[in-house]
């Protein structure tokens, strides 16, 4: 069904879901949500498929023209919606009617949001995924960002959804300054033992040259033993690149599948969320874990959104009328 | 080659199995063949795996699949050399392709660098068949081995800003073919008709890590004719076993 009309795009606004594999032998990148963890979030607040298509929202959010009555959810950077002029919570769901007009405030923190749709937004589906891949135009709505006049389309909402929320304990916080967990190589030997003590002693800058493709980072330099490229091989979202300039680059969901630099370490996944919220300007700091560590965090990420399912708070909404003043208000049931 | 394959860490979800420090026939072959095998298992936990000049990048679901156990499928794999020949039989495509004109602008430069006519070019050009090494850069683009150093030719100074889909080009010593109109520095010599990447095709892209391309030279009538063709749908590429193939 149709869902939205795109009065205004926003600044950089796509289709994505958890991404496309399995034709990453063929040079097809993953593409997908940057900050999964929110995508994730965005999708059970209205009873949908984890993996089901979002728009993934980029520091400033559209103005959508409701076409349809449905149920949405916003989680990620926090935007404020707004339903008609209303301000709705983000991390949580809320129902919204034929006519409205769905806007966000400016970004307050992080720096990307997912907007939902109960039953799943729809779009070009190509090679296994929604996800827009904008450099190969695939995915999405014609491989691009959405744009004005866009009519969206949905799946079918379940019936009897109630709006929810998440708890605020779970409520990440975001941060102009993250800690970003890293393993080490898998070209660390290119590396004396020096240089890798300013990468991770350093404070790094993300450059304005940073986008879905990777994070171009400005900071201490680390230089190689000896050269900086190696024979063409694979990469994945969350490798940190070293080219001779000696300034890292973190390799992102939309980047080529091989690269030709050598790779000092690698992003562990459940922080590629927390890398997607921090925008141009915003500083990392690497931390070295191990393998067996890597995947103790990855386990206590699963069980955290399990954690989450389980524990959502219902939320109702009223509209009321004071005085010649309009209301809406949103009581929390606990 | 390396005694034993090295197991790189790549993250929480990955490890590369790097065969060797070179590119090579053999190395290349060592990748192949573990990447075809691993396909050819279908193991529950790996999400997809990248064969690459000397190591394959297999890319895995801990939650799914134990470390340990993944190192010991590619060790048993590794070790069971003999067997399954089969699984790793390569196909050869061939790709006709209209050389000079307006189809490879690059041609008479190319000849005129190597110190050869345009029609030796085209010669070596089609002599040899090209493995794909690996597919990457960009979606579809096979990195192709093989060529002769004959007529190895430096890139454009000035990259152009569009190159057309099908077009076959060289940089220094490799070769390829342009899989989707993109920007690009390197010499072009022709172009193929046919399409390497077809978006709505159940299997969009034509070439697969580990199999050959044999360039066949046609005329410039014969590329409006297979254009049709492949717009019509009724285009088949040829495709022969490699075995079938004498080695040069």
């Amino acid at each position: 069904m149709e869902c939205f009309k795109v009065l205004n795009p926003g600044f950089f606004t796509t289709i994505q879901d958890l991404g496309r594999y399995g034709y990453e032998s063929q040079g097809v990148p993953n593409a997908g949500a940057m900050d999964e963890f929110a995508l994730r979030i965005a999708n059970i607040l209205v009873d949908n498929h984890e993996n089901a298509p979002c728009l993934e929202i980029t520091l400033v959010g559209p103005v959508l023209e409701v076409l349809n009555d449905t149920m949405i959810a916003v989680a990620g950077a926090e935007i404020q919606p707004l339903v008609n002029g209303f301000s709705r919570p983000c991390w949580s769901s809320f129902p919204v009617r034929k006519g409205d007009v769905i806007t966000f405030r400016p970004v307050k923190s992080g720096f990307r949001a997912y907007l939902a749709v109960a039953g799943g937004l729809k779009g070009e589906f190509a090679m296994g995924s929604f996800s827009t891949y904008v450099n190969g135009k695939l995915g999405g709505v014609k491989g691009r960002p959405i744009a004005k006049g866009d009519i969206l389309e949905s799946g079918v909402p379940k019936h009897g959804l109630v709006p929810k929320k998440i708890r605020d304990e779970f409520l990440p916080i975001y941060s102009e300054e993250e800690e970003i967990r890293v393993i080490l190589g898998p070209q660390d030997n290119y590396f004396t033992k020096e240089a890798i003590e300013i990468f991770l002693n350093s404070t790094y800058l993300i450059t304005e040259d940073s986008n879905r493709m990777g994070y171009r980072l400005e900071g201490p330099p680390i230089k190689a033993k000896e050269k900086h490229d190696i024979i063409t091989d694979g990469v994945v979202p969350g490798s940190i690149q070293v080219p001779a300039n000696g300034k890292p680059i973190i390799l992102l969901k939309d980047a080529p599948t091989t690269g030709g630099y050598v790779k000092i370490a690698t992003v562990i996944s459940p922080d590629l969320s927390k890398l997607a919220q921090l925008k141009p300007g915003d500083r990392l700091k690497f931390k070295a874990i191990d393998l067996l560590q890597a995947h103790q965090v990855l386990s206590e990420f699963e069980d955290k959104i399990g954690q989450i399912k389980k524990s959502l708070n219902m939320v109702r909404y009223f509209h009321v009328r004071i005085n010649e003043k309009d209301y809406d208000i949103g009581l929390e049931i606990l | 080659m390396y005694k034993e394959p090295k197991i790189l860490v790549c993250g929480d979800r990955a490890i590369a199995v790097e065969f060797g420090d070179e590119i090579s026939k053999e190395c290349n072959e060592s990748v192949i063949r573990l990447y075809k095998m691993l396909q050819k298992k279908n193991i529950e936990g790996i999400d997809s795996v990248i064969p690459t000049y000397r190591s394959l990048l297999i890319k895995y679901n801990p939650l799914k699949i134990t470390y340990e156990k993944l190192l010991q499928i590619v060790k048993e794999i590794s070790e069971s050399k003999a067997e399954n020949q089969e699984a790793v039989s390569a196909k050869v495509y061939e790709i006709p392709v209209v050389y000079g004109g307006e189809f490879g602008p690059d041609l008479d430069f190319v000849a005129k660098y190597n110190n050869l006519t345009a029609e030796e070019v085209i010669n070596i050009h089609t002599q040899p068949l090209y493995k794909i090494y690996m597919i990457g850069f960009t979606m579809g683009f096979a990195y192709l081995g093989g060529m002769s150093e004959r007529i190895a030719t430096p890139r454009l100074e000035k990259p152009r800003t569009e190159v057309k889909a099908g077009s076959v080009g060289i940089a220094g010593s490799q070769t390829g073919i342009y899989p989707l109109s993109i920007p690009g520095g390197w010499r072009i010599i022709g172009r193929t008709p046919v399409k390497l990447y077809n978006p709505s095709s159940q299997k969009p892209f034509l070439f697969e890590a580990g199999d050959y391309v044999k360039f066949v030279r046609i005329t410039e009538e014969q590329y409006y004719q297979i254009e049709n063709e492949v717009k019509m749908n009724v285009y088949q590429v040829k495709i022969s076993d490699f075995a079938n193939h004498k080695i040069f």
